[in-house]
């Protein structure tokens, strides 16, 4: 029992970067109905960044917050410079557009920081009186600091103007752009906030899987089931979504498969879900008009 | 639709450019023949990949340019037919030359399977969920319960095919024109699938689904079939790509196998024929130069670390700049170079 209760609460620590992934991810395919394949390897670059600064004497959270602002800057810049000339381009094209960011950022990774596995530092003490025997401090550090993300990101699509203006621009751009929306720079903005998620769900999981070019690899896979199962377009249902695949990989990992087969479990869970309920648990099924 | 439309120059296409393109082929043929019988072992070796190389990308073009469905997970079929053809070398005692085809037939009915399943998604979703099939393909070549069959992490070693007239051709000339064989074979079923009724009804299906069900086209039906034809292409490319490397291990299908196909996809033309053999010719060829420039002087070190951003760099530049690839590039000079001829500009 107490092994089972372990399982489930560290899933649901791994499930919170998963969470904050699938986040990013519908908040991409929200307002733009493209999913964003370069994701994690934007997540891992940040992190790469966030280590140089650390290693510069920047103490933890000073870094933390710079990454935080590079990564926008960064999201913003890609939606700019690139996306903005591929409005009316067809789901192909775009595609390959993020598996070309793909590539240039895990290529890029280790010829600019190094190729060798790196330790990532984690903010949270080891000894800190918040652990126990279930979750270790930075495993309820993850969770924290992703359920503080999710509770500034709602409150600021709930409660501020600009958040509705994003979503406004997101529901229905024409409408938005006629009542003085600019609607390209929510657009804009939007890449900037799911970078910066990302980036988050990168330092919060670089201490447990290392720092190297692929370890957003495996995580992002799980935000993809995340997101599919939660229903791509509903920001509620990814975070839960994230919970979700979270426990299921490590009571799966633990009971059923073994740990070997973790990627495979994620590519399960993607098949099944866009076979059997491609709209998720919460999302809208979609009606074409012929 | 702003992919290049394979159908403008099925309709318009002139006769006389059908006997220029007689004289292109002949070329590359002979081309094909007879630099492999001059050339050193390892140009062979090089012009032995592009061939297979060519097949497994002629193989996505057909799903991906030609009937809409994006795959980024072909390694996956590509694992499967080395694998395929490896075990049966093995365990079964097989020749290697049954291997290629019946690694086809059984990545044909992989591929099938498959693609009934996810026949209702559309783009995304099945990009999605082939990513995630390319990604985790490594993973399941370790299962330990296939080990006795896959090696697990060690992988299989396999002989070398050894040439049945060593007088005329040794070992490595052998295999290249075996490769050849399978190639120019595929090549004639994929061009006349392509330029017939079915390629009609495939690039209908990718310009418009729902059209293309209303006018009659079983939809379902000839989106798995591609999917199985399209893993077909590439399991026989995975065999002789086994064939080639005398090796199978699980890490060299990795997820940049399937984003390699892409961009060799892409590069070339996805919905194009011709466009493949550019598109594999690059993949095998820009990698290697890089290395050499690289090599040249200790100044220029960083170049061979730079080769799949430059990938990256290339997939987006193409997708912006020359969306039809090389072939599209060609078709066009073509089109304005036969414009002036026809209509030589006033002065």
């Amino acid at each position: 029992m107490q092994a089972f209760l372990h399982q489930l609460l560290s899933g649901l620590a791994n499930g919170s970067i998963y969470a904050s992934v699938a986040l990013a991810l519908v908040m991409i395919f929200k307002a733009t109905h493209h999913v964003n394949f370069a994701q994690g390897e934007l997540a891992m670059f940040s992190t790469y960044v966030a280590y140089t600064l650390i290693h510069a004497g920047v103490p933890y959270w000073g870094a933390f917050v710079i990454t935080l602002v590079f990564s926008f800057a960064i999201g913003v810049a890609i939606e700019r410079l690139l996306l903005r000339r591929l409005r009316h381009a067809s789901a192909l094209t775009v595609v390959i557009v993020f598996i070309g960011l793909l590539v240039i950022f895990n290529g890029l990774a280790g010829p600019l920081f190094g190729f060798t596995i790196k330790e990532f530092p984690t903010p949270f003490a080891p000894n800190a009186s918040y652990g126990s025997t279930y979750l270790s401090p930075h495993e309820v550090g993850m969770i924290g600091v992703t359920l503080i993300v999710l509770a500034i990101v709602f409150a600021f699509f709930r409660f501020t103007r600009l958040g509705l203006a994003m979503r406004a621009s997101a529901e229905n751009p024409q409408s938005s752009r006629l009542v003085g929306i600019r609607v390209g720079w929510m657009l804009a903005l939007g890449w900037g906030l799911a970078s910066v998620l990302g980036a988050i769900a990168g330092m919060m999981a670089a201490p447990s899987v290392f720092l190297e070019p692929n370890m957003m690899v495996g995580i992002v896979l799980y935000g993809f089931a995340a997101a599919l199962l939660g229903g791509i377009d509903n920001p509620w249902g990814a975070p839960i979504g994230g919970f979700i695949v979270g426990v299921l990989e490590n009571l799966a990992g633990a009971y059923v498969v073994g740990s070997h087969l973790k990627l495979a479990l994620a590519l399960a869970v993607i098949v099944a879900v866009v076979v059997f309920k491609p709209s998720g648990l919460f999302g809208r099924t979609v009606v074409v008009r012929v | 639709m702003t992919m290049v439309s394979a159908t403008a120059d099925i309709a318009s296409a002139p006769a006389r450019r059908i006997s220029g393109r007689r004289l292109w082929l002949a070329a590359l043929l002979v081309f094909a023949v007879v630099v492999p019988l001059v050339s050193s072992g390892y140009h062979v070796f090089q012009l032995t990949q592009i061939v297979m190389y060519a097949i497994a990308i002629l193989g996505l073009n057909l799903l991906t340019g030609y009937s809409g469905q994006i795959s980024l997970g072909n390694g996956s079929f590509y694992a499967l037919g080395a694998y395929t053809a490896a075990i049966l070398m093995t365990n079964a005692k097989l020749p290697y030359w049954a291997t290629p085809p019946i690694a086809g037939a059984v990545c044909f009915v992989a591929g099938l399977a498959f693609g009934r399943s996810v026949t209702r998604l559309e783009g995304l979703y099945l990009a999605l969920a082939t990513y995630a099939l390319g990604v985790a393909t490594p993973q399941i070549l370790k299962l330990d319960v296939l080990e006795r069959w896959t090696g697990g992490n060690q992988g299989v070693v396999l002989s070398k095919p050894t040439s049945p007239f060593p007088s005329l051709l040794n070992d490595d000339q052998w295999l290249y024109f075996f490769c050849l064989g399978a190639a120019v074979i595929l090549f004639i079923v994929a061009w006349n699938i392509v330029r017939g009724r079915t390629g009609r009804a495939l690039i209908a299906l990718r310009n418009h689904p729902i059209a293309a069900g209303t006018m009659g086209i079983p939809v379902a039906a000839y989106k798995s079939a591609t999917f199985g034809l399209s893993a077909m292409y590439t399991g026989v490319a995975g065999a002789l790509g086994a064939l080639i490397a005398g090796f199978v291990g699980p890490d060299s299908f990795q997820i940049i196998l399937s984003i390699g196909f892409l961009v060799g996809g892409v590069v070339g033309g996805i919905a194009s024929i011709f466009g493949v053999l550019f598109g594999a010719a690059f993949i095998e060829l820009v990698p290697d130069l890089t290395k050499q420039v690289s090599e040249m002087s200790p100044s220029l070190r960083w170049l061979a670390e730079l080769q799949y951003p430059a990938y990256g760099v290339l997939l987006i530049a193409t997708m912006l700049l020359m969306p039809g690839g090389m072939a599209g590039l060609v078709r066009s000079v073509e089109l304005r170079i036969a414009r002036h001829l026809h209509h030589p500009p006033r002065t």
